[in-house]
């Protein structure tokens, strides 16, 4: 083919929903010089858009779905491509109804329309429906039902239009071009070859829906999804639905403990199901356009998987029973190890882009995404964090992982998800070298990703007693929680407590330029004498949080940075991305060669002043300081890092030590520390009882690129001189003022309508006024809960949140909005600690 | 009227059909089955003879233990009873499909003590297409056959079927009991409804296994024909292709 381009700027790879909006945005940003090819044909290429149920239920309680559900269910709205159908997820167990009431609340928090309703108001709506095996429903007007494949088709011709888009269908990928890179370990993106010829390329974005994978292979790397099935049978026609005369006349209804919804499609009923076994495809089982009866993705129906559905469909609709299956398929879609989509650049090929494991639900949104990340540096319109690419660790990316979590998360799509639900599968894949001893413990392990820590020690539960504590009333509340984690938040607070830190990511910058480059990430001053730190925030281009990590200057030419486990591997991309490429930097990522050892309280200068002779008073080892000691162990001298900080609020260590004498500094820990009350402490305390009395923020929570440092409360007085990313929007925040501040707020009543002490768990409950409206600042950023827990020094139950500027005053009273019931709360900190806020403890 | 329909378990249409290495069976790996087309329908008039005049459908299969789904399939649009008679899942011939198929008819009205009044073949299976089995059966039952039909009208000792050819029909009264091979057209199959498929779940498959000798006939080799050549020509992409459509329009003579 004679127009075949040879070269282009960008390669689109795919379009499907995901594909074709994303050339639209990009040429809305002024991209140019792009090719879209797809290997299918146009406008249906036989991908998961091509048969999906185009409904968009835009309430879910993840921020970055919800959010960008709405925004692509507007995107599909401004097309004209979209009809306000309504929806109705029905209950048919208490425990949904106490779901739906959380499904109030996440709406309340995103701005989105609803309403709670009887059976009766539901059957007003749904006339077919069973109203007597429904115990109530969550009535949400602004459901839409969207023409996807059409969508696609005017985003592509737009981008064709004015941006000179040339699209290639029918044309097959073959080979991806990579080129080595100067920075070890990393790759770039060169081109595509395909069976129409060969296109040299900066930019490829692989948009692949469940072939993802597939192409990511051919460039050496990997996108880690898994197509999987998800049934779906259109039956009728029915007459109640014909007389509408109607693509869709009737409320979607999502039978929510079925795992099914039954969605009009004109005349007929599609009855879809995320109920069935597991079904999980390798892409290379997936058919070619020739050689599938329907499309590819349409494989054919495996009818005893949904027999189960079936009756139960009949059950809530008795007509469904007499009408006939017209078609039924096995239709594929792309699922994650841990359900969110992967978007972002490869952390291992530079230029090549991933924008996968995307519904239709949220493609145009999602698009958006990828096109400001790719035009900007990082996302404007929503903090990626969740869909990061970048996110995976090498654990994460194996078959046996994916489709373990696959399998283990398809069920729960309609499922009832605790905000701190942990995984059952592929659990022990990190862990600390302390393992043996924590398991005599009694630790109850939570995961960060692969790695599992110790979140309390059931070896604690006899200070449940001397604390008074116990069970919270109710099971939501209590579930994965205990309250040993309060008893342990109180003796370190009381004597000391041991905290392993394994997880904490570890990396090393050596090299003549290794400061330079750390300066150059950071905002705050990394170049200062050896055996300091620097706590600092990495910004976006845009000036918002990429991450908030701790930086140690172990040596004239060695910086060592600490960071959580939930971000590891996003740094990680990071500093690859940005690494300076003329050799004068080297990376290392440690992690696995230490383990850190938390040791604070009131004991721990006592404590840990057995095993060294090393001066442990603020002169010896100050604030923020770190220095090589020896401790004396029952295996002899160790030597370890002693870093004085803390992230609990009192005084004491993180002790970095060689990964196999971790066992034996925590055994002489131990000893020493018998007679100082010493406990060993879980995650529990230090990701958030600690951390909420001190008011510190955890990335991914208080910390969002949406946000920036001056907002936050993390602005330090002055501005270093040398240039770091961000800079420019950082210099103008600091200008402009917050629009929104970080607060502590204490809960006054836990009091619920049922005389029930309620406990409001992490994340996302909305803020709002004594009135109960939605506060939004001037940016339109909703006021909502980033991280709730019990502060059992302080004395109360504490929240963290953003408010507008004119409303963050300590005393100010407002509402916190719990399984749709209102809470009041007061602001007891802005900036600042709610406990000890002059931070006496850190420095005694 | 009780009716015995044979249906044959056939690669599902509509993909391009791939063939084994070894050139001796199609590869399933992508593909869905279903009942030859033929046969839907032949058992479409079945059940809607049944639901009109009363009688039962039974529906016989030759095949692998998966045809299972596709007598499933009958009983969810109203077969009454399902028989399967087993194969090592290799494809017999035509002789001998027979052989197993009589003695299953043979065995299945010894026990219900009479004979099946009407006996439904599709006119040739959707995949092998030999138009060999149901006249095959026919004649060792000693019964007669008419293929190609597309109307069955059932009397009183006798059917009149209606056997389609160019520009009209033939009509043929044939003495019960009587095999008729059945055409597409005859009827719009139903789809099954899920209360159907439901109770096809409670149909009790019945098993024949049948020992029967090979036929004489071998399969050599499968081969895909050659793709055929697309003979598309684009005459315009802009108002300018309007009078070359007129023009092809006047020459097959659509246009005066």
């Amino acid at each position: 083919m004679s127009d075949f381009p040879t070269s282009a700027k960008v390669v689109v790879i795919g379009a499907g929903i995901v594909g074709n909006c994303l050339v639209g945005h990009l040429a809305r940003l002024g991209w140019t010089d792009m090719v879209l090819i797809e290997k299918g044909p146009l406008p249906n290429p036989g991908g998961s858009t091509g048969h999906a149920s185009n409904f968009i239920f835009p309430v879910d309680h993840n921020k970055e779905m919800a959010l960008l559900g709405v925004q692509s269910a507007n995107q599909y709205r401004d097309m004209n491509l979209s009809v306000d159908s309504g929806g109705i997820e029905v209950a048919r167990t208490e425990e949904r109804m106490a779901e739906l009431n959380r499904r109030m609340t996440s709406a309340k928090a995103w701005g989105v329309e609803a309403e709670l309703l009887t059976p009766a108001q539901v059957k007003e709506l749904v006339p077919f429906i069973n109203d007597e095996v429904i115990l109530g429903g969550f009535h949400c007007p602004s459901v839409s039902v969207v023409d996807s494949l059409e969508t696609g088709t005017v985003m592509r011709k737009e981008a064709q239009e004015t941006a000179g888009l040339q699209v290639f269908a029918n044309t097959e990928v073959l080979e991806m071009l990579v080129d080595d890179d100067p920075v070890p370990g990393m790759r770039r993106i060169k081109g595509v070859v395909t069976d129409k010829g060969t296109i040299e390329a900066e930019y490829v974005v692989i948009a692949c829906g469940v072939w993802s994978n597939r192409i990511a292979n051919m460039a050496g790397t990997y996108i880690p999804l898994v197509p999987a099935v998800h049934q779906m049978a259109d039956v009728g026609p029915m007459d109640v639905l014909v007389e509408t005369n109607n693509e869709i006349g009737y409320p979607i209804v999502r039978d929510m403990d079925t795992f099914c919804y039954e969605r009009q499609s004109a005349g007929s009923m599609e009855v879809g199901s995320y109920a069935h076994r597991p079904i999980l495809h390798h892409p290379d089982e997936i058919p070619s356009n020739e050689e599938a009866a329907l499309s590819p993705t349409e494989m054919p129906f495996t009818p005893d998987d949904f027999d189960q559905q079936m009756e139960e469909a009949i059950e809530l609709m008795d007509m469904l029973g007499d009408a006939e299956i017209k078609y039924a398929i096995n239709g594929l879609l792309s699922l994650t190890p841990d359900a969110m989509p992967c978007l972002g650049e490869l952390p291992d090929v530079r230029n090549l882009w991933s924008a996968a494991a995307v519904w239709v639900k949220e493609g145009p949104g999602m698009a958006q995404v990828v096109a400001e990340w790719m035009t900007y540096g990082y996302p404007r319109v929503i903090d990626p964090h969740a869909s990061d690419i970048s996110r995976f660790y090498n654990d994460e990316k194996s078959d046996e992982h994916i489709w373990a979590r696959a399998e283990e998360h398809f069920n729960k799509t309609y499922g009832i998800v605790h905000p701190s639900e942990q995984w059952e599968t592929r659990r022990g894949l990190k862990e600390s070298s302390l393992k043996a001893i924590t398991d005599g413990l009694g630790a109850e392990y939570f995961t960060a990703r692969v790695w599992e820590r110790p979140h309390w020690y059931t070896s604690n539960a006899d200070l449940l007693e001397r604390y008074g504590l116990s069970e919270r009333e109710v099971e939501w509340d209590n579930r994965w929680w205990s309250p040993i984690i309060d008893a342990e938040h109180l003796n370190l607070r009381e004597n000391a407590g041991m905290v392993d830190l394994t997880a904490f990511q570890i990396f090393d910058l050596t090299g003549p330029g290794a400061v330079a480059f750390a300066e150059y990430l950071s905002v705050n001053k990394v170049d200062k004498p050896v055996g300091t730190s620097t706590y600092t925030p990495w910004l976006t281009p845009d000036g918002g949080f990429h991450s908030d990590l701790t930086m140690l200057r172990l040596a004239e030419d060695h910086i060592r940075i600490m960071t959580g486990a939930f971000d590891g591997g996003r740094d990680e991309a990071w500093i690859m991305k940005y690494m300076p490429t003329d050799g004068s930097v080297t990376f290392a990522n440690r992690t696995e060669d230490f383990v850190t050892i938390g040791l604070w309280g009131p004991n721990a200068p006592a404590i840990l002043g057995k095993l060294t002779e090393a001066d442990l008073s603020q002169t010896g080892s100050p604030y923020g300081s770190v220095r090589t000691v020896t401790l004396a162990t029952g295996d002899g001298d160790i030597e370890v890092d002693l870093f004085r900080i803390s992230y609990v609020g009192d005084t004491g260590w993180e002790i970095y030590v060689p990964w196999d004498q971790a066992p034996s500094v925590w055994t002489a820990l131990e000893a020493a520390g018998t007679d100082h009350g010493l406990r060993p402490c879980g995650a529990g305390v230090y990701a958030v009882g600690g951390r909420i009395e001190k008011g510190y923020r955890l990335m991914g929570a208080e910390l969002e690129s949406e946000y920036n440092p001056v907002e936050a409360g993390l602005a330090r007085p002055k501005v270093k001189a040398a240039e770091f990313i961000g800079r420019e929007a950082y210099l103008a925040a600091r200008e402009a003022g917050p629009d929104a501040v970080m607060c502590t707020f204490a809960v006054e009543d836990h009091t619920d309508s049922q005389g029930r002490q309620r406990f409001i768990q992490a994340g996302n409950a909305p803020i709002v006024t004594n009135e109960g409206e939605r506060i939004l600042d001037s940016h339109g950023r909703v006021s909502v809960v980033t991280t709730a827990g019990n502060a059992p020094s302080y004395g109360k139950y504490l929240c963290l949140g953003y408010l507008p500027v004119d409303m963050a005053e300590i005393g100010n009273t407002f509402k916190v909005m719990y399984m749709n019931e209102l809470f009041p709360v007061t602001v007891v900190a802005t900036t600042g600690s709610a406990f000890d806020p002059e931070d006496t403890r850190l420095k005694s | 009227m009780n009716i015995l329909v044979c249906v044959k378990r056939v690669p599902a249409p509509g993909a391009k059909i791939n063939v084994t290495d070894d050139g001796q069976s199609v590869d399933a790996a992508h593909l869905g089955f279903t009942t030859s087309p033929h046969e839907e329908c032949a058992l479409e008039e079945a059940v809607q003879i049944a639901e009109r005049d009363g009688g039962e459908v039974t529906v016989l299969t030759l095949g692998p233990v998966e045809a299972e789904e596709q007598l499933r399939y009958a009983a969810s649009v109203g077969a009454h009873k399902i028989i399967l008679v087993p194969t090592d899942g290799s494809a017999w011939d035509p002789q001998r499909t027979a052989v197993a198929l009589t003695q299953a008819i043979e065995t299945a009205e010894a026990a219900n003590g009479s004979a099946f009044e009407l006996i439904l073949f599709g006119n040739e299976s959707a995949d092998s297409g030999g138009f060999q089995v149901g006249v095959r059966v026919a004649h060792k039952l000693g019964r007669p056959i008419v293929n190609a039909i597309k109307g069955i009208v059932p009397g009183d000792g006798s059917v009149t079927a209606n056997r389609e050819i160019d520009g009209g029909f033939e009509v043929y009264e044939v003495p019960t009991p009587a095999v008729l091979g059945v055409k597409e057209g005859i009827n719009l199959p139903r789809y099954p409804t899920m209360k159907g498929r439901l109770a096809s779940k409670k149909a009790v498959l019945e098993t024949a296994e049948i020992d029967a000798a090979a036929g004489g006939q071998t399969l050599v080799k499968l081969h895909r024909p050659p793709e055929q050549a697309s003979n598309t020509e684009i005459l315009g992409t802009d108002e300018s292709a309007a009078s070359a459509i007129v023009d092809i329009l006047e020459e097959i003579g659509v246009l005066a």
